[in-house]
């Protein structure tokens, strides 16, 4: 199979959904600018034009208020933001509307198939708000489907996904995974929400991850496979609907569970896992829950404190470590995933 | 009797009997568990609006929404039977007062959040030009929506889209219990708030139908054209109280004087229809009060109809969330 970065993947479907389907068409600031949103929506702008690719004012709510009404009217939007934090101004539209339209129309007049993909991820400083990753606040609502793709073939799947399906889908996108490389099918098919992917087989503790952790989760996992753990790790892909049950076998059989996430413990992705885990399989557990995320604080700029904000696989070592029962060692430092990142912005 | 503008005051009788006939029910029986904004004393900002629409058209509206729907030629008994929670609803009793729909006659959704439906008006307006077809959207809102940021950034959007969107703000002065004059500056309007960002807009006396109606042609016509969105600012007055069956003008209420109240009142859009029509029609009082009892029975057998239905059933709690309803 041939081999796409992260971003190709995500413009290669795009431009083939489009292709296929004349009512998609994109909106979003400066999607036709020659960045092109981080290269994924330059080949739909150069293809399909100003007409199906439209660049909007600097209004997020009403471009996400025009889209369920676009959705409503028989049109597929694609909303495209390159600040995932910019979505809070969309949040009115997009939970209040979108999530519910189905439901609260009496379910059978036809729901809004709003897709909106959303940049996260830390770099250069990025700071308080442009470095967070929202993805739970938009998991946390009934009708929404949310999903944040690790490798290049998740994220051409779970895009091409959300554009034939008739739910709306928040595609939480890493910008450090965008020079990522991997193989990628050519032909535009879906990957099921809700299927979750075991990235590495293992049998003593479970790492259960998603977006920039799983590759973090990955690369511990080597690690730890010299220190004679056989570490499991669990891509979910998407955040609901979740894969409970991957998730369940696999801790079934580990005992161990270890849960990384790029936003907040409280009441996110992390608390999740550890209740589906308490609430399905209660004696599985040989030992606690451990949770890898962001301290309660803000991402800070500085770099040092950048650094330290940020879980990494040395982390995910650690705990695993911990929970195995082996002592804290001294392995050699890990590059970070997000290292890979070239500034400024 | 079927003329054009007698049809515009039939309608207008028609939603007030509906709307005085559920009040007194939904005060009386408190069976109708859902809060109603009713639009009594506006009939003619929905009627004269929604009458110059086709069933292409789509309206959408905020929360005070029954008489958008049954101007736009929604189903009754679906909207009572809705307003009591039950199946046989518009929205399978999942809605409620503030989220009606009808999409049969273009009735599109009604929603809770100020704002909130603007800017979803002004993206069905764009899909239905860029299929290319003489279609226009139509979004319905109070004067207090107008704050909203996103009321902005709409006409923005549709400015610059030229979508054809009309903008329909039903001034009633008040939000909730706040007055205009403490919401807005002096001698602002909402017609020159739209015109500063490109859209077209007039002023009307809303509880004028007819020169609603012929307003209502104009932006129409406009849309159609290509010519871009429109707005029309609508004075008018709601009598009842802002959520609920009551009146609260006057002294424990304390927001609006009783005698502004009365003298709205007295400029009854249903009443100067009929003056209007007298002059070419000597019968027409005959004819209003043939309508009232007409009306009085359809709207009786509407609420039968709705209390005899069954709730829907429990199991189909999550029906619909994600998939549609198995019929
Ligand atoms: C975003 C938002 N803020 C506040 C409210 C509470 N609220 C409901 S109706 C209303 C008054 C709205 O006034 P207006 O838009 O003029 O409409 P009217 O009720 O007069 O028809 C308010 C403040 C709301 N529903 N949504």
């Amino acid at each position: 199979m041939r081999t796409l970065t992260y971003w190709q993947a995500i413009s290669e479907a795009t431009v083939q959904c489009m292709e296929a389907d004349e009512s998609i068409f994109i909106a979003g600031e400066g999607v036709d600018d020659v960045k092109g949103t981080f290269g994924t929506t330059k080949e739909a702008f150069a293809r399909f034009g100003a007409s199906r690719v439209i660049d909007v004012p600097n209004s997020e709510n009403a471009t996400a208020g025009f889209a369920v009404g676009a959705a409503a009217g028989g049109l597929r939007p694609l909303l495209v933001h390159t600040r995932a934090d910019f979505m809070f101004l969309a949040l009115d539209p997009l939970v209040n509307l979108a999530a519910k339209w189905r439901y609260m129309y009496g379910g059978d007049k036809g729901g809004v198939p709003v897709v909106t993909r959303g940049v996260v991820g830390r770099g250069w400083g990025q700071g308080a708000t442009h470095s967070q990753s929202p993805h739970a606040t938009f998991a946390h609502y009934a009708g929404l489907y949310v999903a944040a793709p690790a490798s290049p073939a998740d994220a051409k799947g779970l895009l091409v996904q959300a554009l034939t399906g008739d739910t709306p889908v928040v595609l939480v996108e890493n910008r450090n995974l965008y020079p990522l490389t991997g193989e990628v099918p050519a032909e535009a098919i879906g990957i099921p929400f809700g299927v979750g992917r075991i990235a590495r087989r293992g049998d003593d503790v479970t790492v259960v991850a998603t977006s920039l952790m799983v590759h973090e989760a990955e690369r511990a996992a080597g690690q730890l496979a010299e220190r004679g753990i056989s570490a499991e790790v669990i891509d979910v892909r998407s955040l609901r609907p979740l894969d409970e049950r991957i998730i369940c076998e696999s801790v079934a059989r580990t005992g161990r569970l270890v849960v990384a996430d790029t936003s907040w413990a409280r009441y996110g992705f992390t608390a999740e896992v550890a209740a589906v885990v308490a609430e399905h399989i209660p004696d599985a557990l040989t030992a606690p829950v451990r949770r890898l995320a962001l301290p309660d604080c803000p991402a800070p700029v500085s770099w040092p404190l950048e650094e330290a904000f940020h879980p990494g696989a040395g982390s995910i070592v650690e705990a695993c470590l911990q929970l195995c029962g082996q002592a804290p060692v001294d392995l050699p430092a890990l590059a970070d995933v997000a290292a890979g990142f070239q500034g400024p912005y | 009797m079927t003329s054009g503008r007698a049809r515009l005051l039939r309608d207008m009788v028609r939603i007030r009997v509906v709307e005085e006939t559920l009040a007194d029910y939904y005060r009386d029986e408190q069976q109708m568990r859902t809060p109603t904004h009713f639009s009594i004393g506006q009939e003619a900002t929905a009627v004269g609006v929604c009458a110059a629409t086709t069933t292409r058209d789509w309206v959408y509206t905020a929360h005070r929404s029954h008489a958008p729907y049954l101007a736009k030629g929604g189903n009754l008994k679906a909207m009572v039977a809705e307003l009591y929670g039950k199946q046989a609803g518009c929205a399978h009793g999942r809605g409620g007062s503030i989220h009606l729909v009808d999409r049969e006659v273009g009735f599109a959704g009604s929603a809770a959040i100020l704002g909130e439906m603007i800017p979803v008006a002004v993206g069905t307006a764009w899909a239905f030009a860029r299929s290319g077809e003489p279609r226009a959207a139509i979004t319905f809102f109070g004067d207090g929506a107008t704050e909203e940021g996103v009321f902005a950034e709409s006409l923005n959007l549709a400015a610059v889209r030229r979508a054809p969107v009309v903008f329909v703000c039903e001034n009633n002065l008040y939000s909730i219990s706040s007055s205009i004059g403490a919401r807005q500056p002096a001698g602002s309007t909402i017609r020159d708030r739209a015109e500063a960002a490109g859209v077209t807009a007039v002023q009307v006396d809303g509880n004028d139908v007819f020169a609603v109606h012929d307003a209502a042609r104009l932006a129409l016509r406009h849309c159609r054209e290509g010519r871009g969105p429109y707005l029309l600012e609508l004075a008018t007055y709601r009598w009842r109280e802002h959520v609920g069956p009551g009146f609260d003008h006057g002294h424990d209420h304390g927001y609006r004087p009783v005698e502004e109240t009365e003298g709205w009142m007295a400029r009854c859009p249903i009443l100067r229809a009929t003056e209007t029509l007298r002059e070419q029609d000597p019968d027409i009082d005959r004819t209003v009060a043939e309508w009232r009892v007409r009306f009085d029975d359809e709207i009786q057998s509407a609420v039968a109809y709705a209390k005899e239905q069954p709730f829907p059933d429990i199991e189909a709690l999550l029906d619909g969330v994600y998939q549609p309803v198995p019929r």
